[in-house]
């Protein structure tokens, strides 16, 4: 050990340090780091209002408000003439809203010859009420004569006013709904007659005018149509393609001009996509207009090449031993290609092809040109038939001025997010659990 | 014969090829000598030679004989005054063709009646709706059309059998122990992933041809001229000729929109995508990594109906409200406004950005970032001054791209950004852009070959060009500078 003299030490210590602007450096290392906190939360902040406000407006589009009433299925009111067993049109055409009015009035104890009092009635139940009791007189004709509960649809107006969506400090003549019709619900309401049900209708109806009536059927098996096709098609030339681009394609001219065109086609515009399924698809080989099957196609052309992208990727990560090995063993290329190498790349095709449906899924603008923008109330029974899709079906519903529309849009994103998030999560977990580091 | 029982036909001729050949060939399987290809290559073969050649041929006699059908109704319709015109022969062609399709739905032997006044309610009976301008003579072309079709349609089913049947044989025959077939199978496939892959060309091809055809048209009753400089949008009033054609499908007004909110829209989402990559490249710890790239991701995968959805129903409606609250009287943000649409494609674009940078951030080498910092550099100086300029023409393509998706995209600037083809440099006002005008006039009731209905194309081949080039620099530039590094 060595002594060091201590007044060398102390000399050392007493020289004061040079300044390099350490401090300002490190203040200006601190706001760049909080700019970076500040852009991930204004990213994620935005999301979540996003999602707060749907959710918050469409939540209540899963419940709808129904009247159960003692329908009286009175013969001199669907068949005053008795000539339904020689024309049955006649139970089509019979005047079934007079069978809900009158079962309402005697449930709220009105005089039907008070006729102010029954003209304020107008308005309480769904002009639906029409076709529910027809339906169910047209399933089994034998109800003529008997009574049976059945739960009426409230029209909209009832509906949101039930769910507390309309304020009632406004004044009557500027609101949908009178003091009066306000007395009636919460009578039946304390009765316990007028209550909210699980709306199975915002699955199964179609397109209607009425928001109470009106549903995603029509657009749910639209898109289920088209995603079959988008499936059916992309799936298999996609990996097809990519298989000739990554494992056979030599290095020429035009090999590069079909990259070339698949990273393009990646990029265009999807409304591109509509424009070119207008021209060809339906003006020049004729297929029909609002067809899910044209709908599909254009979509197939859209998602080739996310298809294809992470196909090739997938075909690239299989480590290159593993062809050798075949090779070795004495495979020709094309046994090695689809008895080795595909079978190890398919969680990754898989997880690329859901991800293209997802994105297919959610895509409007192309199917707006192609006339998908329709309105069907009849559920398509071929893919050749007029059909919509799920975020077209919302478009249309943003274009409707009633408010019970909106909440039937927002409850319509509901169920379209929670599909796409599905698919993605699918997406998400099968990379996990299939991919493998080589 | 329809088409469609033939195609089934030949499909079980094929699978009948099939198992008889991979029978053949088994029995080879334990001769003296090895053979060539396993035993279901030769069934496979023996599939495709009945398959193929017959599936071609059946294709093109279908299409061969619609033409030659056409044809004849021309030929046999009488001939028509000078002064009519031949938009109304084709009518009358289409009108005999549909006469002729709903005369197979009667039953058979019925009595034909000679004119179509008797004729038509026997046709309502049965479902068939006809234009009542069918006239008498048409229903003796029909019933002859009717049958050279029935006389075309079993000529080429029996050829496309025939052809399908020899195929089948002819591989049968070729069964031998050394008979290459898995290289001829192998051949085929390598022939349909061409083919497969050469759909994106086709798709191409068919985007340009389909969208030039119909500008030219287009550009026959309105000159480019007046579309590509003109500076008023009115697309109504063009047909009825008031103040001319000129100046009415002015592109210019759109074009601004479009650029003027795609520059909001990268206002908005380049610094905050830019920061947001740095951050969880350079910053953030592997936890935060694992939920916020997820979210971001999250993003991107939200439809962009949903994003418009948003725009129109609270945001634009909230913007109003709070100008209105600011000045304390009238609005000075409109419900729809360049500055709402803007604002919400930028945060659609916010993930878009951040994924390509964050890709061009970490694909700059170590070596250079570990140089910087062990000079006494702090991170964020290192990211400034090394990392940032090197990445650089990988961001500029990046921006690039995503300034293409922000011109095409539709859905939100349908919603949010108005129909009102205005010039004006508020970004508080409405404006409107080249994808909104697309669907407008597009969707409703349209007749096809008016100038109306033609300025969409001319518009998606401005918009599809306009990206086109933007994508091809900035491709180019993304892969020039990854080769850079590798």
């Amino acid at each position: 050990m060595t002594d060091i003299p201590l007044d060398t030490m102390a000399g050392a210590v007493a020289r004061p340090r040079r300044d390099i602007g350490l401090k300002a450096r490190y203040a200006a290392e601190r706001r760049f780091r909080i700019y970076g906190v500040i852009a991930i939360s204004v990213g994620l902040a935005f999301l979540a209002i996003m999602l707060i406000t749907i959710v918050s407006k469409g939540y209540t589009a899963f419940w709808q408000t129904t009247v159960t009433l003692p329908i009286s299925f009175d013969e001199k009111v669907i068949d005053p003439s008795g000539k339904r067993a020689t024309d049955p049109s006649v139970l089509i055409k019979a005047n079934y809203p007079k069978l809900a009015d009158t079962a309402l009035m005697a449930k709220l104890g009105i005089d039907p010859s008070n006729k102010p009092m029954v003209m304020k009635l107008k308005g309480f139940l769904s002009e639906g009420a029409r076709v529910q009791l027809r339906d169910i007189v047209a399933a089994d004709p034998s109800v003529i004569g008997t009574t049976r509960d059945v739960n009426i649809l409230a029209a909209a107006n009832l509906d949101s006013a039930f769910k507390g969506q309309i304020d009632l400090s406004v004044d009557e003549a500027r609101r949908k709904v009178s003091n009066q019709q306000i007395d009636w619900m919460n009578k039946l309401k304390a009765d316990g007659v007028m209550a909210e049900h699980f709306n199975t209708g915002l699955f199964t109806y179609g397109a209607s005018s009425r928001p109470e009536t009106s549903g995603m059927g029509v657009a749910i098996i639209g898109s289920f149509y088209m995603m079959v096709i988008v499936l059916l098609l992309a799936l298999p030339i996609g990996v097809a393609a990519s298989i000739y681009l990554e494992e056979f394609a030599k290095k020429n001219r035009f090999t590069d001009l079909i990259e070339v065109n698949i990273n393009n086609l990646a990029a265009v515009p999807s409304i591109v996509f509509g424009l070119l399924g207008l021209a060809v698809f339906i003006n020049f080989l004729g297929m029909p207009r609002s067809a899910a099957f044209v709908g599909g196609l254009v979509l197939t052309l859209m998602t080739l090449p996310t298809i294809i992208i992470a196909t090739r990727a997938a075909l690239a990560a299989v480590p290159p031993s593993i062809r050798s090995a075949a090779l070795g063993l004495g495979a020709s290329k094309m046994q090695m290609v689809f008895q080795h190498i595909l079978p190890l790349a398919a969680p990754g095709i898989l997880t690329g092809t859901i991800i293209g449906l997802a994105r297919a899924l959610g895509e409007t603008a192309p199917l707006l040109l192609i006339g998908m923008v329709a309105f069907v109330a009849d559920y398509p029974k071929t893919p050749f038939d007029p059909a919509t899709a799920l975020p077209v079906q919302i478009y249309m519903w943003a274009n409707e001025a009633e408010r019970a529309f909106v909440e039937r849009m927002s409850g319509a994103i509901i169920i379209l997010l929670v599909f796409l998030m599905a698919m993605n999560i699918t997406a998400i977990v099968l990379r996990r659990r299939f991919e493998r580091r080589w | 014969m329809s088409s469609l029982l033939v195609l089934a036909i030949v499909i079980a001729i094929g699978v009948v090829a099939f198992v008889i050949g991979r029978q053949r060939a088994t029995a080879h399987e334990t001769g003296k000598v090895k053979p060539h290809s396993r035993a279901h290559y030769h069934g496979w073969w023996a599939f495709l030679l009945a398959v193929l050649p017959a599936v071609l041929l059946l294709a093109v006699w279908d299409i061969g004989s619609s033409v030659y059908l056409d044809r004849h109704i021309h030929a046999a319709l009488p001939e028509r005054t000078v002064d009519s015109k031949v938009a109304s022969e084709a009518l009358d062609a289409s009108l005999v063709k549909s006469l002729a399709k709903g005369l197979r739905r009667l039953d058979a032997g019925t009595p034909l009646p000679a004119t179509f006044a008797e004729l038509q309610p026997l046709l309502i009976a049965k479902g068939v709706a006809l234009a009542s301008d069918t006239q008498d003579y048409m229903i003796p072309i029909a019933v002859e059309a009717n049958t050279v079709q029935d006389r075309l349609g079993l000529f080429g089913a029996v050829l496309t059998l025939a052809l399908s049947i020899a195929g089948a044989f002819y591989a049968l025959r070729q069964i031998a122990p050394r008979a290459r077939a898995r290289n001829n199978v192998e051949r085929l496939m390598l022939w349909g992933l061409l083919a497969a892959s050469t759909i994106a060309i086709l798709t191409t091809v068919g985007i340009v041809l389909s969208m030039l055809f119909q500008t030219i048209t287009f550009f026959e009753s309105v000159s480019p001229m007046s579309f590509f400089f003109g500076t008023v949008w009115d697309p109504r009033f063009a047909a009825a000729g008031s103040g001319g054609s000129q100046g009415q499908f002015g592109l210019i007004p759109l074009l601004a929109g479009t650029l003027y909110i795609a520059a909001v829209a990268l206002l908005v989402a380049v610094p905050v995508g830019l920061m947001s990559a740095v951050y969880m490249a350079e910053y953030a710890s592997p936890k935060v990594r694992a939920v916020v790239k997820p979210a971001l991701e999250l993003l991107a995968g939200i439809p962009t109906i949903v994003y418009g959805i948003f725009a129109v129903v609270t945001l634009g409606p909230f913007l109003r409200d709070l100008s209105a609250a600011l000045t304390g009287g009238s609005p000075f943000i409109q419900g729809q406004s360049i500055f709402t649409a803007g604002l919400v494609m930028g945060v659609m674009l916010i993930p878009v950005v951040s994924s390509l940078s964050d890709d061009i951030i970490t694909a700059v080498p170590r070596a250079m970032r570990d140089g910087s910092l062990g000079l006494g550099a702090t991170r964020s100086e290192t990211i400034k001054r090394v990392i940032l300029p090197a990445a650089l023409p990988g961001i500029v393509g990046a921006i690039l791209l995503t300034a293409s998706r922000a011109i095409g995209e539709t859905m939100i600037v349908v919603l949010a950004a108005g129909v009102a083809a205005n010039l004006t440099a508020n970004p508080f006002e409405a404006m409107t852009t080249i994808t909104v005008k697309i669907v407008n006039q597009l969707t409703g009731d349209l007749e096809f070959n008016s100038p109306q209905t033609l300025v969409a194309f001319a518009l998606g081949l401005t918009l599809f060009v306009l990206t086109l080039v933007m994508n091809i620099v900035a491709l180019y530039i993304v892969r020039k500078y990854r080769e850079q590094y590798e």
